[in-house]
Protein backbone atom coordinates (compact mmCIF):
# COMPACT_ATOMS: atom_id res chain seq x y z
CA UNK A 1 0.00 0.00 0.00
CA UNK A 2 1.59 3.51 -1.05
CA UNK A 3 2.45 5.83 1.45
CA UNK A 4 2.72 9.66 1.12
CA UNK A 5 3.71 12.17 2.99
CA UNK A 6 3.18 15.94 3.29
CA UNK A 7 5.78 18.92 4.29
CA UNK A 8 3.00 19.21 7.51
CA UNK A 9 4.22 15.81 9.14
CA UNK A 10 1.08 14.40 7.99
CA UNK A 11 1.56 10.54 6.47
CA UNK A 12 -1.51 9.05 4.26
CA UNK A 13 -1.50 5.79 3.55
CA UNK A 14 -3.87 4.74 0.42
CA UNK A 15 -5.95 1.42 -0.40
CA UNK A 16 -8.17 1.18 -3.11
CA UNK A 17 -10.77 4.46 -2.49
CA UNK A 18 -9.89 4.40 1.41
CA UNK A 19 -6.83 6.38 3.27
CA UNK A 20 -5.65 6.55 6.54
CA UNK A 21 -4.09 9.28 7.95
CA UNK A 22 -1.72 10.23 10.81
CA UNK A 23 1.55 12.29 12.06
CA UNK A 24 4.72 11.58 11.47
CA UNK A 25 7.64 10.54 13.45
CA UNK A 26 9.13 13.27 13.30
CA UNK A 27 6.24 15.32 14.19
CA UNK A 28 5.62 13.90 17.49
CA UNK A 29 8.98 13.72 18.40
CA UNK A 30 8.81 17.41 17.33
CA UNK A 31 5.19 18.06 19.69
CA UNK A 32 6.28 15.98 22.72
CA UNK A 33 4.66 14.23 24.97
CA UNK A 34 0.77 14.25 23.54
CA UNK A 35 -2.44 14.55 26.05
CA UNK A 36 -4.85 14.68 23.65
CA UNK A 37 -6.48 14.39 20.02
CA UNK A 38 -9.33 16.07 19.05
CA UNK A 39 -10.53 14.28 15.70
CA UNK A 40 -12.67 15.36 13.09
CA UNK A 41 -16.52 13.46 13.64
CA UNK A 42 -17.18 10.45 11.06
CA UNK A 43 -18.82 12.40 8.41
CA UNK A 44 -17.14 15.35 8.06
CA UNK A 45 -16.37 16.71 4.58
CA UNK A 46 -12.14 17.40 4.48
CA UNK A 47 -10.63 19.77 2.03
CA UNK A 48 -6.66 19.07 0.89
CA UNK A 49 -5.08 21.33 3.63
CA UNK A 50 -7.97 22.47 5.05
CA UNK A 51 -8.03 21.39 9.70
CA UNK A 52 -8.89 18.28 10.20
CA UNK A 53 -7.67 17.49 13.61
CA UNK A 54 -5.83 19.19 16.44
CA UNK A 55 -2.92 17.82 18.31
CA UNK A 56 -2.10 18.61 22.15
CA UNK A 57 1.00 18.53 23.75
CA UNK A 58 1.85 19.22 27.13
CA UNK A 59 3.13 22.65 25.82
CA UNK A 60 0.49 23.99 22.90
CA UNK A 61 -2.18 22.75 20.46
CA UNK A 62 -1.19 21.90 16.50
CA UNK A 63 -3.40 21.47 13.96
CA UNK A 64 -3.47 18.78 11.30
CA UNK A 65 -4.26 19.14 7.92
CA UNK A 66 -5.83 16.98 5.54
CA UNK A 67 -3.78 15.44 3.02
CA UNK A 68 -6.35 15.56 0.46
CA UNK A 69 -9.75 15.94 0.27
CA UNK A 70 -12.83 13.57 1.06
CA UNK A 71 -14.75 12.12 4.01
CA UNK A 72 -14.30 11.13 7.20
CA UNK A 73 -14.93 7.46 7.76
CA UNK A 74 -13.44 6.50 11.17
CA UNK A 75 -11.72 7.63 14.25
CA UNK A 76 -9.10 6.05 16.15
CA UNK A 77 -10.63 5.60 19.11
CA UNK A 78 -7.65 4.06 21.14
CA UNK A 79 -6.36 7.93 21.22
CA UNK A 80 -9.25 9.01 23.18
CA UNK A 81 -7.77 6.90 26.14
CA UNK A 82 -4.47 6.83 25.12
CA UNK A 83 -3.13 9.43 23.29
CA UNK A 84 0.53 8.82 23.94
CA UNK A 85 0.09 6.27 21.25
CA UNK A 86 1.31 9.06 18.79
CA UNK A 87 4.10 9.22 20.48
CA UNK A 88 4.80 5.98 20.90
CA UNK A 89 3.45 4.34 17.68
CA UNK A 90 3.11 7.44 15.45
CA UNK A 91 2.80 5.59 12.49
CA UNK A 92 1.12 2.66 13.11
CA UNK A 93 -0.83 2.29 16.12
CA UNK A 94 -1.30 6.21 16.54
CA UNK A 95 -3.25 6.70 13.35
CA UNK A 96 -5.64 9.53 13.18
CA UNK A 97 -8.30 9.19 11.16
CA UNK A 98 -9.71 7.13 7.88
CA UNK A 99 -11.50 8.97 5.05
CA UNK A 100 -12.64 8.35 1.54
CA UNK A 101 -10.39 9.68 -1.27
CA UNK A 102 -12.68 12.22 -3.83
CA UNK A 103 -9.93 12.96 -6.03
CA UNK A 104 -6.26 10.50 -6.34
CA UNK A 105 -4.77 13.00 -8.76
CA UNK A 106 -4.37 15.34 -5.00
CA UNK A 107 -1.95 12.29 -4.09
CA UNK A 108 0.57 13.42 -6.48
CA UNK A 109 1.84 16.50 -5.17
CA UNK A 110 2.79 14.58 -2.17
CA UNK A 111 6.20 13.21 -0.77
CA UNK A 112 7.25 9.62 -0.61
CA UNK A 113 8.99 8.09 1.88
CA UNK A 114 12.32 8.84 0.38
CA UNK A 115 11.46 12.30 -0.74
CA UNK A 116 10.06 13.00 2.57
CA UNK A 117 13.54 11.85 4.71
CA UNK A 118 15.48 13.87 2.37
CA UNK A 119 12.68 16.53 3.53
CA UNK A 120 13.06 16.17 7.17
CA UNK A 121 16.93 16.05 6.66
CA UNK A 122 16.82 19.00 5.40
CA UNK A 123 15.09 21.03 8.60
CA UNK B 1 15.98 25.15 22.03
CA UNK B 2 13.76 28.67 21.25
CA UNK B 3 14.56 32.15 22.07
CA UNK B 4 13.22 33.01 25.26
CA UNK B 5 14.13 36.68 27.17
CA UNK B 6 17.39 37.18 25.18
CA UNK B 7 18.49 33.65 25.99
CA UNK B 8 18.41 30.29 23.91
CA UNK B 9 17.04 27.79 25.82
CA UNK B 10 15.26 24.50 25.78
CA UNK B 11 11.44 23.64 26.35
CA UNK B 12 12.92 19.95 27.09
CA UNK B 13 15.74 17.36 27.35
CA UNK B 14 16.15 14.89 24.83
CA UNK B 15 17.56 10.88 25.82
CA UNK B 16 16.69 8.96 28.63
CA UNK B 17 14.34 10.80 30.95
CA UNK B 18 13.68 13.98 28.49
CA UNK B 19 10.40 15.16 27.81
CA UNK B 20 8.05 17.68 29.26
CA UNK B 21 6.11 15.27 31.35
CA UNK B 22 8.95 12.74 32.23
CA UNK B 23 10.88 16.17 33.64
CA UNK B 24 7.82 17.13 35.75
CA UNK B 25 6.92 13.96 37.35
CA UNK B 26 11.18 13.71 38.04
CA UNK B 27 10.81 16.99 39.90
CA UNK B 28 8.00 15.67 41.81
CA UNK B 29 9.39 12.50 43.00
CA UNK B 30 13.36 13.08 42.74
CA UNK B 31 15.14 16.61 41.66
CA UNK B 32 15.39 18.41 38.77
CA UNK B 33 18.28 20.76 37.55
CA UNK B 34 16.33 24.46 35.51
CA UNK B 35 18.78 26.44 34.36
CA UNK B 36 17.09 30.00 35.01
CA UNK B 37 20.39 32.47 34.65
CA UNK B 38 17.89 34.56 32.54
CA UNK B 39 16.22 36.14 35.87
CA UNK B 40 17.64 39.03 36.66
CA UNK B 41 20.11 39.34 39.53
CA UNK B 42 20.27 42.90 40.85
CA UNK B 43 21.66 44.38 44.30
CA UNK B 44 21.05 47.35 46.45
CA UNK B 45 23.35 49.44 48.73
CA UNK B 46 24.18 52.46 49.88
CA UNK B 47 28.07 53.62 50.56
CA UNK B 48 28.33 52.44 54.33
CA UNK B 49 26.80 49.31 52.88
CA UNK B 50 23.82 49.91 55.10
CA UNK B 51 21.05 47.41 53.98
CA UNK B 52 18.29 49.73 56.09
CA UNK B 53 18.77 52.66 53.70
CA UNK B 54 18.48 50.30 50.79
CA UNK B 55 15.69 49.06 52.05
CA UNK B 56 13.90 52.40 52.84
CA UNK B 57 14.38 53.00 49.38
CA UNK B 58 13.10 50.06 48.28
CA UNK B 59 9.93 50.06 50.24
CA UNK B 60 8.83 53.46 48.17
CA UNK B 61 8.45 50.97 45.17
CA UNK B 62 6.83 47.82 46.27
CA UNK B 63 3.98 47.20 49.02
CA UNK B 64 6.29 44.38 51.38
CA UNK B 65 7.98 44.89 54.38
CA UNK B 66 11.62 45.31 52.99
CA UNK B 67 13.26 47.33 56.37
CA UNK B 68 12.10 44.67 58.82
CA UNK B 69 13.70 41.62 56.69
CA UNK B 70 16.58 40.00 58.84
CA UNK B 71 20.15 38.92 57.29
CA UNK B 72 19.63 35.73 55.32
CA UNK B 73 16.01 35.93 55.04
CA UNK B 74 13.98 36.94 51.24
CA UNK B 75 10.82 37.66 50.23
CA UNK B 76 8.34 37.82 47.50
CA UNK B 77 7.23 40.94 46.46
CA UNK B 78 5.63 43.46 43.55
CA UNK B 79 7.12 46.52 41.26
CA UNK B 80 4.08 48.68 41.29
CA UNK B 81 2.91 51.51 38.61
CA UNK B 82 1.58 54.62 40.03
CA UNK B 83 -2.30 52.92 38.90
CA UNK B 84 -1.24 49.43 41.33
CA UNK B 85 -0.49 47.45 38.03
CA UNK B 86 2.15 44.69 38.72
CA UNK B 87 5.31 46.07 36.51
CA UNK B 88 7.79 42.81 37.84
CA UNK B 89 7.43 40.11 40.39
CA UNK B 90 10.35 39.60 42.39
CA UNK B 91 11.93 37.88 45.32
CA UNK B 92 14.52 40.48 47.27
CA UNK B 93 17.29 39.11 49.96
CA UNK B 94 18.64 40.59 52.75
CA UNK B 95 22.12 39.18 52.08
CA UNK B 96 23.67 41.44 55.31
CA UNK B 97 25.87 44.15 53.04
CA UNK B 98 23.04 44.72 50.36
CA UNK B 99 19.63 44.00 49.31
CA UNK B 100 19.40 41.19 46.36
CA UNK B 101 16.51 41.16 43.77
CA UNK B 102 15.74 38.40 41.49
CA UNK B 103 13.70 39.56 38.77
CA UNK B 104 12.10 37.95 35.52
CA UNK B 105 14.40 37.56 32.55
CA UNK B 106 12.12 39.23 30.01
CA UNK B 107 11.23 42.33 32.21
CA UNK B 108 14.78 43.14 33.72
CA UNK B 109 15.84 45.87 31.55
CA UNK B 110 12.41 47.43 32.38
CA UNK B 111 13.24 46.93 35.74
CA UNK B 112 16.53 47.96 36.19
CA UNK B 113 15.40 51.61 34.14
CA UNK B 114 12.89 51.75 36.64
CA UNK B 115 14.43 51.56 39.41
CA UNK B 116 17.73 53.59 38.65
CA UNK B 117 14.49 56.13 37.88
CA UNK B 118 12.95 56.35 41.13
CA UNK B 119 15.60 55.58 43.80
CA UNK B 120 17.70 58.09 45.20
CA UNK B 121 21.04 58.46 43.79
CA UNK B 122 23.06 57.51 46.48
CA UNK B 123 21.98 53.81 46.92
CA UNK B 124 23.78 51.67 44.34
CA UNK B 125 22.46 49.35 41.49
CA UNK B 126 24.50 46.67 40.65
CA UNK B 127 23.52 44.11 37.72
CA UNK B 128 24.98 40.71 38.15
CA UNK B 129 24.75 39.57 34.62
CA UNK B 130 28.51 37.51 34.64
CA UNK B 131 26.20 35.31 37.20
CA UNK B 132 24.07 32.33 36.23
CA UNK B 133 21.31 31.01 38.51
CA UNK B 134 20.19 26.87 38.92
CA UNK B 135 17.38 26.02 40.35
CA UNK B 136 17.35 22.46 42.01
CA UNK B 137 13.95 21.45 42.45
CA UNK B 138 12.09 18.18 44.06
CA UNK B 139 11.93 16.56 47.68
CA UNK B 140 15.52 15.11 47.21
CA UNK B 141 17.16 18.15 46.60
CA UNK B 142 17.80 19.11 50.34
CA UNK B 143 19.56 15.85 50.70
CA UNK B 144 21.67 16.48 47.16
CA UNK B 145 22.61 19.87 48.15
CA UNK B 146 23.79 19.38 51.63
CA UNK B 147 26.07 16.42 49.95
CA UNK B 148 27.45 18.55 47.69
CA UNK B 149 27.70 21.51 49.84
CA UNK B 150 27.54 20.47 53.60
CA UNK B 151 25.39 23.20 55.67
CA UNK B 152 23.18 23.91 52.60
CA UNK B 153 20.80 21.66 54.08
CA UNK B 154 19.98 23.65 57.31
CA UNK B 155 18.16 26.90 55.66
CA UNK B 156 14.94 26.70 55.39
CA UNK B 157 12.19 28.11 53.20
CA UNK B 158 12.94 31.44 52.17
CA UNK B 159 16.51 31.83 54.19
CA UNK B 160 19.87 32.32 51.95
CA UNK B 161 23.36 32.34 52.74
CA UNK B 162 26.75 32.19 51.01
CA UNK B 163 28.65 28.64 50.83
CA UNK B 164 31.69 27.91 48.93
CA UNK B 165 32.21 25.09 46.73
CA UNK B 166 35.54 24.28 45.02
CA UNK B 167 36.75 27.17 45.91
CA UNK B 168 33.60 29.16 44.06
CA UNK B 169 31.19 31.45 46.15
CA UNK B 170 27.87 30.26 45.82
CA UNK B 171 25.09 32.71 47.22
CA UNK B 172 22.23 29.64 47.69
CA UNK B 173 18.76 30.48 48.38
CA UNK B 174 15.92 27.91 49.79
CA UNK B 175 13.37 28.62 47.26
CA UNK B 176 11.74 28.09 43.60
CA UNK B 177 8.97 28.12 41.72
CA UNK B 178 7.85 24.75 41.11
CA UNK B 179 5.95 24.29 44.45
CA UNK B 180 8.46 21.75 45.67
CA UNK B 181 11.35 21.70 48.60
CA UNK B 182 14.69 23.28 46.42
CA UNK B 183 17.49 25.74 45.82
CA UNK B 184 18.30 28.47 44.05
CA UNK B 185 21.97 29.19 43.44
CA UNK B 186 23.89 32.45 41.98
CA UNK B 187 27.61 31.12 40.87
CA UNK B 188 29.66 33.16 38.54
CA UNK B 189 29.49 32.14 35.24
CA UNK B 190 33.01 30.58 34.86
CA UNK B 191 32.12 28.30 37.12
CA UNK B 192 28.27 27.08 36.47
CA UNK B 193 29.11 24.45 33.92
CA UNK B 194 30.87 22.78 36.82
CA UNK B 195 28.66 23.11 39.20
CA UNK B 196 25.38 21.91 37.06
CA UNK B 197 27.48 18.80 35.72
CA UNK B 198 28.23 18.14 39.66
CA UNK B 199 24.75 18.12 39.97
CA UNK B 200 23.21 16.03 37.19
CA UNK B 201 26.31 13.39 38.59
CA UNK B 202 24.10 12.70 41.29
CA UNK B 203 21.57 10.31 39.68
CA UNK B 204 18.79 11.94 41.83
CA UNK B 205 19.30 15.11 39.48
CA UNK B 206 18.36 15.16 35.96
CA UNK B 207 18.14 18.46 33.87
CA UNK B 208 14.56 19.98 33.03
CA UNK B 209 13.57 22.97 30.90
CA UNK B 210 11.36 25.61 30.22
CA UNK B 211 8.13 23.36 29.86
CA UNK B 212 8.28 21.58 33.12
CA UNK B 213 9.50 24.52 34.82
CA UNK B 214 5.50 25.85 33.49
CA UNK B 215 3.77 22.65 34.41
CA UNK B 216 5.32 22.44 37.39
CA UNK B 217 4.43 26.84 38.36
CA UNK B 218 1.08 25.95 37.26
CA UNK B 219 0.23 23.07 39.13
CA UNK B 220 1.49 25.12 42.48
CA UNK B 221 -0.38 28.17 41.60
CA UNK B 222 1.96 30.16 41.12
CA UNK B 223 1.38 33.30 38.39
CA UNK B 224 3.95 33.66 35.94
CA UNK B 225 5.00 37.72 34.94
CA UNK B 226 3.36 38.79 30.95
CA UNK B 227 0.75 35.88 31.23
CA UNK B 228 -1.27 35.97 34.75
CA UNK B 229 0.72 39.16 35.63
CA UNK B 230 0.84 42.25 33.55
CA UNK B 231 0.53 46.18 34.19
CA UNK B 232 -3.02 46.03 33.86
CA UNK B 233 -3.50 43.95 36.92
CA UNK B 234 -2.66 44.68 40.17
CA UNK B 235 -2.31 42.68 43.15
CA UNK B 236 -5.65 42.67 44.58
CA UNK B 237 -7.43 41.21 41.22
CA UNK B 238 -3.97 38.62 40.74
CA UNK B 239 -5.19 37.50 44.29
CA UNK B 240 -1.54 38.73 45.29
CA UNK B 241 -3.07 40.19 48.72
CA UNK B 242 -0.55 38.36 50.80
CA UNK B 243 2.59 40.79 49.27
CA UNK B 244 0.56 43.91 50.48
CA UNK B 245 2.03 43.84 53.77
CA UNK B 246 -0.65 44.80 56.29
CA UNK B 247 1.63 47.20 58.18
CA UNK B 248 1.97 48.94 55.03
CA UNK B 249 -1.40 48.87 53.66
CA UNK B 250 -1.72 51.41 56.81
CA UNK B 251 1.41 53.53 56.67
CA UNK B 252 1.48 53.33 52.41
CA UNK B 253 4.44 55.34 51.26
CA UNK B 254 4.64 53.11 48.29
CA UNK B 255 4.13 53.82 44.51
CA UNK B 256 0.97 52.49 43.61
CA UNK B 257 -0.58 52.80 47.55
CA UNK B 258 -3.62 54.63 46.76
CA UNK B 259 -4.79 52.14 43.97
CA UNK B 260 -4.28 49.26 45.83
CA UNK B 261 -5.90 50.12 48.86
CA UNK B 262 -9.39 50.94 46.65
CA UNK B 263 -8.98 48.03 45.00
CA UNK B 264 -8.76 46.31 48.42
CA UNK B 265 -11.87 48.13 49.55
CA UNK B 266 -14.11 47.87 46.88
CA UNK B 267 -12.81 44.27 45.98
CA UNK B 268 -11.61 43.33 42.51
CA UNK B 269 -13.80 43.30 39.59
CA UNK B 270 -11.81 40.42 38.56
CA UNK B 271 -10.03 37.57 40.16
CA UNK B 272 -7.49 35.30 39.32
CA UNK B 273 -9.06 31.80 40.19
CA UNK B 274 -7.94 28.13 39.19
CA UNK B 275 -10.12 26.08 37.26
CA UNK B 276 -9.95 21.81 37.29
CA UNK B 277 -11.62 20.80 33.60
CA UNK B 278 -12.78 16.93 32.92
CA UNK B 279 -11.49 14.50 30.28
CA UNK B 280 -8.40 15.73 28.28
CA UNK B 281 -8.52 18.31 26.26
CA UNK B 282 -6.47 21.55 27.53
CA UNK B 283 -7.77 24.93 27.98
CA UNK B 284 -4.90 27.77 26.75
CA UNK B 285 -4.08 30.98 27.28
CA UNK B 286 -6.29 33.14 25.78
CA UNK B 287 -9.25 31.00 25.89
CA UNK B 288 -12.58 32.45 26.96
CA UNK B 289 -14.59 31.74 29.87
CA UNK B 290 -18.79 31.59 30.15
CA UNK B 291 -21.30 31.21 32.78
CA UNK B 292 -24.14 30.55 30.67
CA UNK B 293 -24.02 32.77 27.69
CA UNK B 294 -22.55 35.60 29.41
CA UNK B 295 -18.87 35.78 29.15
CA UNK B 296 -17.14 36.58 32.15
CA UNK B 297 -13.44 35.91 31.84
CA UNK B 298 -10.05 34.96 30.73
CA UNK B 299 -7.65 31.46 30.56
CA UNK B 300 -4.53 33.29 31.38
CA UNK B 301 -2.35 30.11 31.78
CA UNK B 302 -3.69 26.46 31.22
CA UNK B 303 -2.62 22.72 30.35
CA UNK B 304 -2.67 19.57 30.93
CA UNK B 305 -1.50 18.79 34.67
CA UNK B 306 1.01 15.62 34.31
CA UNK B 307 0.32 15.02 38.15
CA UNK B 308 -3.08 14.86 38.35
CA UNK B 309 -4.15 13.68 34.38
CA UNK B 310 -6.73 16.12 33.94
CA UNK B 311 -6.16 19.79 32.19
CA UNK B 312 -6.26 22.61 34.69
CA UNK B 313 -5.82 26.40 34.03
CA UNK B 314 -5.53 30.10 35.78
CA UNK B 315 -8.36 32.78 34.63
CA UNK B 316 -9.23 35.61 35.23
CA UNK B 317 -12.65 35.57 36.31
CA UNK B 318 -15.67 38.60 36.97
CA UNK B 319 -15.38 38.47 40.78
CA UNK B 320 -19.49 37.11 41.22
CA UNK B 321 -18.40 34.03 39.34
CA UNK B 322 -15.43 33.26 41.10
CA UNK B 323 -16.20 31.59 44.08
CA UNK B 324 -14.85 28.23 44.86
CA UNK B 325 -17.07 25.26 43.17
CA UNK B 326 -18.44 27.74 40.65
CA UNK B 327 -19.29 25.74 37.57
CA UNK B 328 -18.12 27.61 34.19
CA UNK B 329 -17.26 26.92 30.47
CA UNK B 330 -14.54 27.64 28.33
CA UNK B 331 -14.69 28.10 24.88
CA UNK B 332 -11.73 25.58 22.93
CA UNK B 333 -12.54 26.24 18.97
CA UNK B 334 -15.92 24.60 18.61
CA UNK B 335 -16.60 23.07 22.12
CA UNK B 336 -17.70 24.70 25.66
CA UNK B 337 -15.32 22.52 28.15
CA UNK B 338 -16.98 21.99 31.49
CA UNK B 339 -14.93 24.15 34.09
CA UNK B 340 -15.00 24.21 38.05
CA UNK B 341 -13.49 26.80 40.21
CA UNK B 342 -10.83 25.37 42.26
CA UNK B 343 -8.56 25.88 44.99
CA UNK B 344 -5.15 26.87 43.91
CA UNK B 345 -2.23 25.61 44.43
CA UNK B 346 -3.52 22.61 41.83
CA UNK B 347 -0.79 20.33 43.89
CA UNK B 348 0.13 20.79 47.33
CA UNK B 349 3.41 22.74 47.88
CA UNK B 350 6.05 21.25 49.71
CA UNK B 351 8.33 23.73 51.14
CA UNK B 352 10.81 22.82 53.94
CA UNK B 353 10.07 24.78 57.02
CA UNK B 354 12.27 23.38 59.37
CA UNK B 355 11.58 19.38 60.97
Amino acid sequence: MPRYFTDEHEWIEVEDDSATVGITDYAQEQLGDIVFVELPAVGTALDKGGDAAVVESVKAASDVYAPISGEVTEGNSALEDEPALVNSSPEEDGWFFRMSVADKDELEGLMDEAAYKEFVAGL
Amino acid sequence: MVPFAGYEMPIQYTGEGGGIVAEHKWTRQSASLFDVSHMGQLALKDAADDPGSAARALEKLLPGLITSLKPGKMRYSLLLTEAGGVIDDLMVTNTGPHLALVVNGACKRDDIAHLREHLPDEITLTHFDDFALLALQGPKAGAVLEELIPGTGALTFMTAGLFEWEGAHLWVSRAGYTGEDGFEIAVHESRVEALAEALVADERVRPAGLGARDSLRLEAGLPLYGHDLTTDINPVSADLTFALSKKRRETGGYMGHGAVMTALENGPDQIRVGLTLEGRMPAREGAEVFAGDAKVGVVTSGGFSPTLGHPIAMAFIDAAHAAQGTSLEIAVRTKRLPATVSPMPFVPHRYYRGS
